[in-house]
């Protein structure tokens, strides 16, 4: 086991979001939190990173609590990629280059920029290095926030709805990179994720969040037309085709 | 998670050494800089025997710190360039350091491009203490002679007031940020809200002063480098070297914010501390500046998006870079306002603006430099 949160409960404004989120995860795996907007994935992920305060529970990267351990330390666990970073004008090495921060003293030494280039090449974005990221199209940003979160050299990657700009290929391409990097270098990532496609295609754990409490979680075989239905409110058949399963709703839901 | 190490790409280590030496070049420009700047005056000494006079003087000082009693010679050369044009030379840069210094970490620090010393009111603030000083606790007076018409006669205490005002602002905006979390807008709209305050608070003080009291306020509020002696210099110079140090020590926090608050945790940043501390170094080298120097307006705000323009964003560069253009751009102004309209001399303040807008608007136009 590489990940164990448990029992984490947060509370906005004393109106509770998530309550009794207990599941752990070991290195390769991908976990995809799915439910509706609004139900609390994002606070979830949130929280696993202390980026906000848990009112209780705990969350264990190898044996560490996260909420007791101070922020660079939860950085060297922990790679976060949020759904939008800015962009400045600043090279694309040199936006890698800042997910060295936790483990940078005064500064930079070769070591760091060997890693930033190995994380460079690995998303394809050698010939983009030296580019503006305030140049640059959605997907290429977004592969830049993950290289960054790569170069943490983290042990658990968080990824907030990594696809939800990109066009299809992009989409591939990578949530593709985040199963290489869960299998090359002994890490767990959790998603956050809308499209459930794209989920069973390549996550091989799921969280289903109903109402800030897990409704179903386990293996694929936990997305089902009931749970779907339970959670999204809406009929729909789950079928397999050249061995993946595909959600397919069966009535459009107008007024 | 570990990386099989790549290799260092020749063309990152090449980039990384232009900018270094855009930097450097400022450094070396800002040094010619200083030497025209004591050389022209009233009377003119050509710029070999300033560099001279620099030198020797030097030599001359650190021997009589290191051996007392050791004699310093001086001739009228070294008096003008030693009393008068090189304390003026190096406030110019001094402040010119220290509000642009400020205004970049402002700008990471709220967010906002708009951020600086004047914006956050706190120039206004400043300016608001002086004014309460010289009506109120009546520090202004009206002196016959003709190269200073108006003087303040408590300068110190003008001084002392001005500061504690500043520091007032600060500790408004930062007790608002307390109560609404350190937001970035809530910091930048409380300071527009003070600065207007503080604006109103002059405009009224000054509708009930008199004549005198009013040209002393007015006076006051066009910031002057030739007010500071050597030791204001001394304490000015402190703080402003201190705070850089502060600011480059952080500039990886500040890059990290500039990527947006969320990278930021998740980098290991505690957002709203480096938040509310580096307001605290900003503002104060900003208070020390302005109590002693007057309202210097611009520099803080325009230097750093110049730099911007020339070597983009990474706070690595921008910090020294800003550093480098403000002390070279309050210097250039300085050595305009000195003889422009000669024999008078003209407060920085007028000349900043005249000389750095158009620049700014051409940089604006021109866009970023590839």
């Amino acid at each position: 086991m590489i990940l164990g949160v448990d029992g984490v409960a947060f509370t906005y404004r004393s109106a509770p979001v998530i309550r009794e989120i207990t599941f752990d995860l070991r290195p390769h795996q991908i976990l995809a939190i799915l439910g509706p907007n609004g139900v609390g994935k994002t606070t979830l992920l949130k929280c696993m990173n202390a980026i906000l305060r848990p009112k209780s529970g705990s969350v264990l990267v190898e044996g560490t609590d996260l909420l007791t351990a101070d922020r660079m330390e939860i950085a060297r666990k922990v790679g976060y990629v949020p759904q939008r970073c800015e962009a400045g004008r600043m090279t694309v090495f040199d936006a890698v280059l800042l997910g060295r921060r936790p483990h940078i003293g005064w500064d930079v030494t070769d070591a760091d920029i060997r890693i930033v280039e190995a994380a460079i090449r690995m998303l394809h974005l050698e010939d983009l290095s030296l580019r503006y990221i305030d140049e640059m199209s959605g997907g290429e940003l977004q592969k830049v926030s993950i290289a960054r979160a790569l170069v943490q050299e983290p042990r658990v990657l968080l990824l907030d709805e990594p696809t939800s700009s990109l066009d299809l290929k992009n989409q591939l391409e990578i949530l593709g990179i985040v199963r290489r990097v869960t299998t090359d270098h002994d890490v767990a990532a959790v998603m956050t994720m809308h499209d459930l496609n794209m989920a069973l295609r390549y996550a091989d754990r799921f969280i289903l969040l109903k109402d800030g409490v897990i409704h179903a979680a386990g293996s694929p075989d936990v997305v089902t037309p009931e749970t779907i239905e339970a959670v999204y409110g809406v009929s729909v058949t789950v079928e397999r085709y050249n061995g993946f399963r595909f959600v397919v709703p069966l009535a459009p839901e107008s007024a | 998670m570990h990386f099989a190490d790549g290799a260092i790409p020749a063309e990152y280590l090449g980039y990384v050494r232009k900018k270094n030496l855009w930097i450097l070049g400022g450094v070396v420009l800002l040094v010619l800089l200083l030497i025209v700047s004591i050389s022209v005056g009233a009377v003119s000494i050509p710029p070999y025997d300033v560099f001279l006079s620099l030198v020797n003087g030097s030599i001359d000082r650190i021997n009589a710190f290191l051996h007392p009693g050791a004699a310093v010679s001086v001739s009228n050369t070294d008096l003008i360039v030693w009393n008068i044009r090189l304390p003026q030379a190096l406030a110019a840069i001094v402040a010119g350091v220290g509000l642009s210094v400020a205004g970049v970490a402002m700008q990471s620090i709220l967010r906002n491009p708009l951020g600086s010393p004047f914006t956050l009111g706190i120039s206004n603030a400043g300016a608001f203490g002086a004014a309460v000083s010289v009506i109120l606790l009546g520090t202004g007076q009206m002196h016959s002679t003709i190269a200073d018409a108006v003087t303040l006669n408590n300068p110190y205490l003008t001084t002392m007031v001005a500061f504690v005002f500043c520091l007032l602002a600060t500790a408004v905006i930062l007790l608002i940020s307390r109560i609404r979390g350190a937001s970035p807008e809530v910091m930048v709209l409380a300071g527009v809200a003070l600065s207007s305050l503080f604006t109103a608070g002059t405009m009224f003080l000054q509708y009930f002063a008199d004549d005198t009291q009013l040209a002393a306020v007015v006076f006051w509020t066009f910031g002057d480098v030739g007010r500071a002696n050597w030791q204001e210099l001394g304490i000015m110079t402190l703080v402003t070297i201190a705070a850089c140090l502060f600011f480059v020590a952080n500039r990886w926090n500040y890059n990290a914010i500039d990527a947006g608050d969320e990278t930021a945790k998740g980098l290991g940043v505690s957002v709203e501390r480096v938040r509310d501390i580096g307001m605290v170094v900003a503002a104060l080298v900003s208070a020390v500046i302005v109590s002693f120097l007057g309202v210097i307006g611009f520099v803080g705000l325009v230097c750093p998006h110049m730099v911007r323009r020339l070597i983009g964003d990474d706070q690595r560069y921008l910090i020294p870079g800003s550093c480098v253009m403000g002390g070279v751009l309050l210097l250039a102004s300085d050595t305009v306002a000195r003889v422009i309209v000669a024999p008078y001399i003209l407060p920085v303040a007028v000349l900043t603006a005249f000389l750095g807008a158009p620049v700014f608007i051409y940089l604006l136009l021109a866009g970023y430099r590839r």
